[in-house]
């Protein structure tokens, strides 16, 4: 089976610390997203290219790390969160000086979103911080690791990039969930969570933040402001039908009903032209992306690296049900994107980075004969 | 502590910990998409049609397409009313990278007024930039050239060709056919608007007014796609509009243009009416206007030297001018005294050059100081008798004035299918008290006898009255449209004649005398409009009038040379011939003209010369 048969790659890739299903199913998904995409912009081959050379970074990316020994990343773990922060720190005070929001540091030659380098970084930071404690941890332990997450989570959201924050917030307590976080104090914590959230709602949301999430209830209150979105996405999706109404045939992309067409809302042009048949297809493709991690991780020979490898592809999932289920009505619109389907670049970098690291977990353990 | 917490550790509990919370989370994400899975179908596979009929009703829109407006013609098939392509200067904002360059391109090569400018951001405030903005309007082919020569550097720079409407004759038929213009917002409360949706024009006046609904026609749809900013992108379906109906007139446009050369640009009207079948023939009013200046707009400054005119050229006189019609009716009145008995053929008054009433000193002259002798109700018609006629009414009462005048359709609309008529005045002991709250005076029926005092016509109520002398009585509804054709189908729809009452004739013989009496006072030495009757080829029955003008009519501003003027008698002129057998009545005024037979007179001689004798030419010339 093509999930479990990563010990018998080719010689090339073997070499190469390649984990073929894993690029089998990125490369098919990367080239899904050329095919929407070269539709959602109206066929402009110049945003092919600009996403083809982006997907050659990613992939590039992906390719360096892969050759990075997890013992690597496990002793320059604190030393990447702790860079994270502080960067993060940055982005804050110059978002207080400059009085706005502010996502990036200036790094004079490029222009660096440090949120990024978190979403590989909490993980990591967490399964190293639980790599040489008993499992399941101990509340002192899931207290520090809590700290770990929430302390760039909130500095994220502060920023406001609610969409990173919730992914960190997702990946971190996957990661807790992986190293067996006790199922009563999951319980207790869901209790805990609703006048946490009443909290945070009353004092720490913006408005915009919370018009979001009431827009998301009832989308028809604002046709034609922030409910627009929801209600042409849910029509793009709704009329696509079985089949969809073909390739290049999206009436709701190409006449420019649907916003963020080539970004976000990719997942819904992508539903509009090849219908329900078609996106079974790519969730299906989605899903063999996630089992092949989640077997990787399962693989994987000490926690570090089980807990990261885990981490790292519950990441991707959390993107990807947080994408749909916004475009399709289910979760309110926070901007993320659709995992190698959506035009842009920093995001997807980051993600194939994190693929690169499974792929090194992979492509890096002993094989002891017994 | 770290050293022994790490002893603690058991790594094949710790994995098999992992590998089932592994298992756990990869039938989570297993079941997490296939919920993500069911919403879709759920969207795409339950509520397909609902959101299938969303997505057409975003891209799909109706937009109305305008009929074309139907031609008007005179009774010859003379074009009076056509729309003819005339070139727009249009401008798309999109496409222009430089608004003020262009513009200022565009001044240098054809004329662009400040008026144009202001226009032009009021319109290209209210449109989408990717729709044309009309700049300039009425292109000269010149103009166009110029523009077509250096339109490679003008971008979003394009001459449109739009139907326009025009009006050959110009100020000839103004006061007939009338104009369209721009829909204004009091139009808008009176028509079906989802029929104009397209329609940019609607009669104001005229024939235009009163047909518009045959003339409009009805509007079509086109279903288009359109993006999401409103921008056309394909027609998917058309449902042609149905043309508005063509008109054909019962209006001679060279009879016409006889009268309008006739009158000379003085202040009168002249309505001529054929009249077995009521056929208005002529309808004029002088001094006239361009109604081509209307239909786009018209300037400020030309509305104003329109409408503040002493003249008032836009003041429709054949319509709606009210005048005294003085010894005009003395036929009629005569007529009446004969066929209600008060008075025979026989009997004759003695006219002194004045009449008074028994007990009364007042003298009510007669136009002649010396008199007419003793004079019978013929020559009294043919001389214009003033004192017989003040007898004549003293006999008969206002009572039987009125009701017998009445028949003659004075006092009331003529029901001609060109609204905006006046009604005129034809008092009555009743009408005295309604409106005046005062009794009826005997004096006043001496007056009304000679068509003074109360009395008020238009030229087309002395029109028809005239017709209706010519025609024994029988009162015809006088009628502008012959008949409307559907341009589709070719489909033809007749006005036919309308008899509105037949006036009883007691004695044939009473008619023919007053009839007698008309040709006599044309024809004869004695008679008031003798001066027209040098080369007279036929018979004419004609009656002049003169009516007082009593101050200034309107309310018009006090100019010192024009008052004597304008203090002076209207000229009036009814006639219709060959008097055998009556093909056209005429009614003129000329307003401070002077005695009717020296000023009113001549004009209908030409008019009913034209009309009587065109086709005789043709015949001369063709042997």
């Amino acid at each position: 089976m093509l999930l479990s048969d990563a010990s018998q790659s080719h010689g090339l890739f073997r070499r190469l610390h390649i984990d073929t299903p894993l690029l089998l199913g990125l490369m098919v998904l990367a080239g899904f997203g050329l095919v929407v995409l070269y539709s959602a912009s109206g066929q402009d081959m110049g945003q092919i290219w600009r996403q083809v050379i982006r997907l050659g970074i990613a992939f590039t990316a992906m390719l360096v790390l892969a050759q990075l020994h997890p013992d690597t990343l496990q002793r320059w773990a604190h030393w990447i969160f702790g860079i994270g922060l502080a960067m993060l720190v940055a982005v804050l005070v110059l978002g207080v000086v400059g009085k706005g929001a502010q996502r990036w540091l200036d790094l004079g030659i490029i222009r660096f979103q440090p949120s990024e380098l978190m979403k590989i970084a909490v993980p990591m930071m967490v399964a190293w911080y639980l790599a040489d404690k008993t499992l399941p941890p101990r509340l002192r332990d899931l207290a520090v690791a809590l700290l770990v997450i929430l302390v760039p989570a909130l500095m994220i959201a502060k920023q406001p990039d609610l969409g990173t924050a919730v992914l960190i917030v997702g990946t971190g307590f996957f990661v807790l969930l992986f190293a067996g976080l006790r199922w009563r104090w999951l319980v207790s914590a869901g209790v805990l969570a609703i006048p946490v959230g009443w909290a945070l709602w009353t004092f720490a949301m913006h408005d915009y933040q919370r018009r979001r999430v009431l827009t998301f209830l009832n989308p028809e209150s604002d046709p034609l402001g922030a409910g627009y979105h929801i209600i042409q996405s849910k029509i793009a999706i709704g009329s696509g039908g079985l089949y969809g109404k073909g390739w290049l045939n999206g009436t709701q992309s190409h006449l420019e009903f649907l916003p963020e067409r080539h970004t976000d809302f990719i997942f819904s042009v992508f539903s509009e032209e090849f219908g329900f048949m078609g996106l079974l297809f790519l969730l299906a493709a989605y899903l063999f992306v996630l089992l092949r991690g989640l077997y990787i991780a399962s693989q994987a020979q000490d926690s570090f690296t089980r807990l990261l490898a885990g981490g790292l592809t519950m990441s991707f999932f959390i993107y990807l049900v947080v994408n749909i289920g916004m475009v399709s009505g289910l979760l309110p619109v926070v901007g993320v994107p659709l995992p190698l389907l959506s035009y842009g670049g920093s995001s997807m970098v980051t993600m194939l980075a994190g693929f690169g690291i499974l792929m090194s977990i992979h492509t890096h353990r002993k094989l002891l004969k017994s | 502590m770290a050293r022994r917490r790490y002893m603690l550790k058991d790594p094949i509990r710790e994995r098999h910990l992992f590998q089932r919370r592994a298992i756990l989370v990869a039938v989570l994400c297993t079941l997490a998409l296939a919920i993500l899975a069911l919403r879709m179908g759920y969207l795409q596979l339950v509520y397909h049609q609902h959101y299938t009929t969303l997505s057409t009703q975003n891209r799909v829109s109706l937009q109305p397409v305008p009929p074309t407006r139907g031609l008007i013609y005179d009774r010859n098939g003379v074009v009076l009313a056509q729309n003819i392509s005339t070139f727009s200067l249009e401008l798309t904002l999109e496409r222009i990278p430089d608004l003020e360059a262009t513009l200022a391109d565009l001044g240098a090569l054809i004329t662009i007024t400040e008026d144009d400018l202001e226009r032009f951001e009021h319109e290209r405030r209210r449109t989408r930039r990717f729709n044309p903005v009309p700049l300039r309007f009425r292109l000269s082919e010149e103009e166009v050239a110029l523009v077509a020569v250096n339109q490679h550097r003008l971008p979003g720079v394009e001459i449109a060709s739009t139907l326009t409407r025009h009006y050959p004759m110009g100020e000839l038929t103004a006061h007939t056919v009338g104009y369209v213009g721009r829909i204004s917002e009091h139009d808008l409360r009176s028509i079906d608007t989802s029929n104009y949706a397209a329609t940019r024009h609607i009669g104001k006046t005229g024939v235009e007014r009163s047909h518009e609904a045959l003339l409009h026609g009805r509007v079509g749809r086109e279903e288009v796609e359109t993006n999401a900013r409103g921008r056309v992108l394909r027609v998917l379906s058309r449902n042609d509009p149905e043309p508005g109906q063509d008109l054909h007139l019962n209006i001679d446009v060279a009879l016409q243009q006889v009268a309008h050369d006739a009158l000379d640009g003085r202040r009168g009207a002249l309505v001529a009416i054929e009249p077995q079948s009521g056929e208005v023939l002529a309808l004029v009013s002088t001094p006239s206007y361009n109604p081509n200046l209307f239909v786009n707009g018209i300037p400020l400054t030309t509305f104003r030297e329109l409408s503040d005119s002493y003249d008032q050229p836009l003041f429709n006189r054949a319509l709606r001018g009210q005048y005294p019609p003085g010894s005009t009716t003395k036929p009629m009145l005569g007529l009446g005294g004969l066929e209600m008995n008060e008075i025979t053929s026989m009997d004759s008054v003695v006219c002194r050059g004045w009449y008074s009433l028994p007990n009364d000193d007042h003298r009510y002259r007669d136009w002649r100081r010396e008199g007419h002798g003793t004079i019978g109700v013929s020559r009294a018609i043919v001389e214009s008798c003033d004192v017989f006629f003040y007898d004549l009414a003293y006999k008969l009462g206002i009572d039987k004035i009125h009701e017998y005048m009445q028949q003659f359709g004075f006092g009331q609309r003529t029901g001609l299918d060109i609204g905006g008529e006046a009604a005129g005045l034809l008092p009555s002991r009743e009408w005295k008290r309604r409106v005046k709250r005062e009794p009826w005076y005997p004096g006043e029926t001496l007056i009304t006898g000679i068509g003074q005092g109360f009395n008020l016509a238009t030229p087309l109520q002395l029109a028809n009255a005239t017709a209706t002398l010519a025609n024994r009585g029988a009162h015809m509804r006088p009628q502008v449209v012959q008949r409307s054709i559907n341009p589709a189908n070719g489909e033809e729809q007749l006005s036919s004649p309308q008899l509105k009452h037949q006036i009883p004739i007691h004695e044939p013989l009473n008619w023919w005398r007053i009839d007698r009496a008309m040709v006599t006072s044309v024809h004869e030495p004695n008679g008031t409009a003798y001066g027209i009757s040098r080369g007279l080829q036929y018979k004419m029955a004609g009656k002049t009038g003169t009516s007082q003008v009593f101050g200034l009519a309107q309310d018009e501003e006090y100019v010192e040379e024009e008052v004597a003027k304008r203090l002076r008698d209207h000229a009036l002129f009814v006639a219709y011939a060959p008097s055998d057998d009556p093909q056209i009545a005429v009614a003129l005024i000329v307003e401070n003209g002077g005695g009717g037979g020296r000023t009113a007179a001549p004009v209908a001689r030409k008019v009913i010369d034209y009309h009587l004798l065109k086709g005789q030419e043709g015949k001369d010339a063709a042997q």
